[in-house]
């Protein structure tokens, strides 16, 4: 349990430390989704290391933390990376990511890592899960809160806004949801392939949410979000932060126009690449 | 209760008209709502067909209404359980299986978290809603998840018991419901006393045939076998409330003693209890089996007893089974 914001320099050293971890674990395994994972790196550092959650990485039931969801699942390289990171388990596990055995598949088990909230991977259902923990969390008269990771593309699930209405009916202001808006999703941008999820500020409002847009990778923009949403009444909130899918590693942001990068590791050449371009 | 019987006059067994098995569960999850200070139920807007009100009612602080969404539904049921809540949601049959398949996949099954899910509503015999309100298929979907018990009361008190066997159970499961009233098997409550889930309950001993059922066609069995017992045929008959996990002893028992088995269900021939029965015996001790059951379609609207009739789910259906099942015994 941290409750200290480690200076800037330190947060952006532990960021690139996360995705250090990520392009190596996917190359290793050959494959897994490096560029879904490193756009909400910066997020994932500030929840984990910015002394936002509450939590006991070495009592992961502890009932009265603070629930950190990944929705979508397929990001799960990130937070592997930033849960051994915190020390929840041992970095090496990373070389078994997704092989026969390993805790870490190929999306998240709930089962089989300690600090995974739930089974993710089938787009669209960890915001009704989080709103289990959060009216959990009313029943039992404890103050922790729930933090719940969904993608842009995953918001074009029918499920999503079936949440939505609930938790705002509910008025779950512990409830927090993040849309880790990267533009991108499996056959190309989503601008085009589904552009109506836009204006989607105005669609959570309309469902009842208080709403925030920040730059997704602007740590002083990350902290005052996450800073504003605990002082938030009745109302769940949504931050929706703009990202880069690849952010920080420049050969898949090039590429992300193609969008070859979704589901599909750096090879060991361009990982090496990578790796120094990203230093220490 | 008014000593009102089953319309089929010309079957000697006659029993007391009771109540839904919808309505029984009902009562049942209220009546563990004042044992147990964690359960609680969330509702996709049909508590008071599903009877999930007596427990609002009772308990409006544990109950949990997130509209018609069964996928929210069971994923807030999830989240629910995760923490610990002893967690039932409820639903039409179709539509929590049917809708909510994935869900019920990744946020239940999957990480095998103890939601225990009630589908009413099942089967052909609610009637004139037709076809799209009908859960005919919703056995062979909740069998297919692993880790799922699935269990098919046949009566108000086997309802009961089901709920409670169900609730105490250390996993998901589910909790098959019908519409309509149906005749009290279980007058004689002492046969429930040591009801469990995974284990058959034998109503009446034979040595010639086995009626294996479960559901609203456990009294049309009975009613078989007891015309059988006119023409000095001994069927036994079995109450296989549990389709899974089956109670494969029972049933190769009834293998061995009797050698021929007529399965009957309210369901489609997949995946339901023909086919574990089936499965089971295949390895165990093969016999002849025959079926009573939908077969392969949708039914239409009507009124219960004549979609019955025309869907073959009626005690004369069920003296063919046992004919062509005791011409195939070696």
């Amino acid at each position: 349990m941290t409750n200290k914001r480690p200076p800037s320099a330190e947060l952006e050293r532990i960021a690139r430390t996360l995705r250090r971890h990520i392009i190596t674990m996917t190359t290793r395994a050959g494959s897994g989704h490096p560029s879904s994972s490193v756009s909400m790196v910066e997020i994932l550092v500030a929840l984990f290391f910015g002394g936002i959650l509450r939590h006991k990485p070495d009592q992961p039931d502890w009932p009265d933390r603070d629930r950190f969801i990944l929705s979508k699942g397929h990001g799960c390289p990130g937070l592997y990376a930033v849960l051994a990171e915190r020390g929840y388990f041992p970095v090496s596990w990373f070389p078994d990511l997704r092989q026969l055995g390993s805790p870490l598949e190929g999306h998240p088990n709930m089962t089989k890592a300690p600090g995974i909230e739930a089974s993710t991977g089938s787009l669209g259902q960890g915001l009704s899960i989080g709103i289990g923990h959060a009216l959990a969390a009313r029943l039992e008269g404890r103050d922790y809160r729930t933090y719940v990771m969904i993608g842009d593309g995953e918001s074009q699930q029918g499920q999503v806004w079936e949440a939505a209405m609930t938790a705002s009916k509910y008025g779950l202001d512990n409830l927090t949801a993040i849309c880790d808006f990267n533009h991108f999703q499996q056959t190309g941008r989503l601008e085009d392939v589904m552009p109506a999820l836009e204006p989607l500020r105005h669609k959570w409002e309309a469902f009842g949410w208080y709403v925030m847009e920040i730059d997704g990778h602007n740590f002083n923009q990350i902290f005052a979000a996450l800073d504003k949403v605990l002082g938030v009444k009745v109302k769940p909130q949504i931050i929706i932060a703009r990202t880069v899918k690849g952010k920080g590693i420049r050969i898949i942001e090039e590429e992300t126009a193609g969008n070859r990068k979704h589901g599909v590791p750096l090879t060991k050449e361009e990982a090496d690449i990578a790796l120094a371009e990203l230093g220490e | 209760m008014h000593a009102k019987t089953t319309t089929d006059m010309e079957r000697k067994l006659q029993f007391e008209v009771g109540p839904a098995t919808r309505d029984a569960f009902g009562k049942a999850l209220a009546e563990l709502g004042r044992e147990d200070p964690d359960l609680v139920v969330v509702d996709a807007d049909v508590s008071n067909s599903t009877r999930t009100e007596y427990f609002a009612k009772e308990f409006p602080d544990r109950f949990f209404q997130v509209g018609i969404a069964e996928s929210n539904l069971v994923g807030i049921a999830s989240g629910l359980a995760a923490c610990g809540k002893h967690t039932w949601i409820a639903s039409f049959a179709c539509f929590m299986m049917c809708n909510a398949f994935d869900q019920l996949r990744m946020s239940v099954a999957f990480p095998g978290l103890p939601v225990k899910v009630a589908g009413s509503h099942s089967g052909i015999s609610i009637g004139e809603d037709g076809p799209s309100q009908m859960g005919i298929e919703d056995v062979a979907l909740a069998a297919a998840l692993p880790g799922f018990a699935v269990v098919v009361p046949a009566d108000g008190p086997a309802a009961r018991a089901a709920t409670r066997g169900l609730h105490a159970w250390d996993g998901p499961g589910y909790l098959r419901l019908g519409r309509p009233k149906v005749p009290i098997v279980y007058s004689d409550e002492s046969l429930l006393r040591d009801f469990a889930v995974g284990k058959a309950i034998q109503l009446r001993d034979g040595k010639d045939v086995t009626l294996v059922a479960n559901g609203m066609l456990v009294a049309t069995a009975l009613q078989a076998a007891e015309a059988l017992a006119g023409r000095s045929i001994n069927a036994r008959v079995l109450d296989c409330h549990t389709v899974k996990p089956i109670d494969e002893d029972s049933l190769e028992r009834a293998a061995r003693d009797t050698g021929a088995l007529v399965v009957c269900e309210e369901h489609i021939s997949s995946g339901g209890l023909g086919a574990a029965v089936a499965y089971a015996l295949s390895s165990r001790h093969p016999a002849p089996i025959e079926y009573v059951n939908l077969g392969d379609t949708y039914a239409e609207s009507g009124t219960p007893q004549a979609l019955l009739e025309k869907y073959g789910l009626t005690v004369d259906h069920m003296l063919a089974g046992a004919e062509r099942a005791l011409n195939r015994k070696p």
